[in-house]
């Protein structure tokens, strides 16, 4: 989903930096309230942003015959949001930008509004629809399909806008065959391991889950065997 | 680590393994398991000739080696810290329940 640097013109670059610009920087405000009210959740956050990190770096191959990487955003767009995720995102990429060349810097708005804005937003609309219908497992699974997909259906339509070329509709299509298609499998594998991890969480630190308002009580029955072993310090 | 949990895994691992028999034998030469993201760009310039990049990377890994070497370490970065927050509460667990 990285746009290559140099390749959206500046107009669209400052577009895109400034709706990104927007999100990212109430992100951090948000960052900054959530370790002052529950600083318990630093490793969660942590944890979050690992995973986009991990996520990010592996190339993995599609039935399309090209190469693509899942992105991580979904567990952070579950776990704390849209905005907070934009900023876990804003890392990652700058990251690849600077040591990698995936991805640029002038292109750096329109990476963080696909990977950290309208994949999260979808993520959380998906988690938020299925909350209490399926079990969180599940309801994770797919938010984190919704969150991948929509990340790189977005990349597809910010090309189509800077280059709408003759025929945007064939051009859209053009990009979405490159972006979209190939990361169908894609975006299922990283839900199967995004449930995974998510279990993992919910084993280990029910409580932070709890604080966080991410679930309820019911989910986790054996929360209270928990508390006496010491889990919910 | 339950039955359903290594059946994921095992979903993960097939997705991963088909497209790598569909296409055995074929390479990167052949426009095998390029990027998604070199696509992109080929179809920009087939679209648009006379498009110039008006910005070049600032730093880039001057070889292969150098940049599996960045990858491999922001994979290792981020494994490492998950593989921290899942052992320490783990143990925090087993710990307090042996006491």
């Amino acid at each position: 989903m990285h746009i290559m640097e140099g390749y959206l013109p500046p107009m669209w670059c400052a577009i895109w930096y400034i709706l990104s610009g927007i999100v990212v920087g109430y992100g951090i405000i948000k960052i900054n309230k959530l370790l002052k009210e529950m600083p318990e959740v630093k490793p969660l956050l942590a944890v979050a942003g690992a995973y986009m990190f991990v996520l990010s770096s592996l190339k993995l191959p599609s039935v399309t015959g090209s190469c693509s990487h899942p992105c991580g955003n979904g567990l952070s767009a579950v776990l704390f949001g849209v905005a907070i995720t934009a900023v876990l995102a804003t890392i990652v990429l700058l990251f690849q930008a600077l040591l990698l060349a995936h991805g640029g810097l002038t292109t750096l708005g329109a990476n963080i509004f696909s990977m950290g804005v309208m994949g999260p937003l979808a993520g959380v609309i998906v988690w938020k629809l299925l909350r209490g219908k399926v079990s969180s497992t599940i309801a994770v699974m797919l938010a984190a399909i919704a969150s991948d997909w929509m990340t790189y259906v977005t990349t597809a339509i910010q090309l189509t806008l800077a280059f709408p070329g003759d025929d945007p509709v064939k051009t859209l299509i053009t990009f979405l065959s490159i972006f979209a298609v190939t990361q169908i499998p894609l975006a299922i594998a990283e839900g199967l391991l995004t449930a995974i991890i998510w279990d993992k969480i919910k084993e280990l630190r029910p409580d932070l889950l709890l604080k966080l308002g991410v679930i309820d009580e019911s989910e986790v029955p054996h929360y209270t065997q928990v508390m006496e072993t010491g889990g919910a310090e | 680590m339950e039955t359903k949990h290594i059946l994921m895994i095992l979903g993960v691992i097939i997705l991963i393994i088909i497209p790598l028999l569909i296409y055995a034998g074929k390479g990167e030469e052949e426009g095998y398991f390029g990027g998604a993201d070199g696509e992109a760009e080929e179809a920009i310039i087939e679209m648009n000739p006379n498009y110039e990049p008006w910005f070049s990377p600032v730093w880039e890994p001057p070889s292969g080696e150098i940049e599996s070497f960045l990858f491999a370490l922001q994979a290792a970065i981020g494994a490492i810290i998950i593989g921290y927050f899942i052992g320490y509460n783990k143990a925090r667990i087993e710990l307090k329940s042996q006491s």
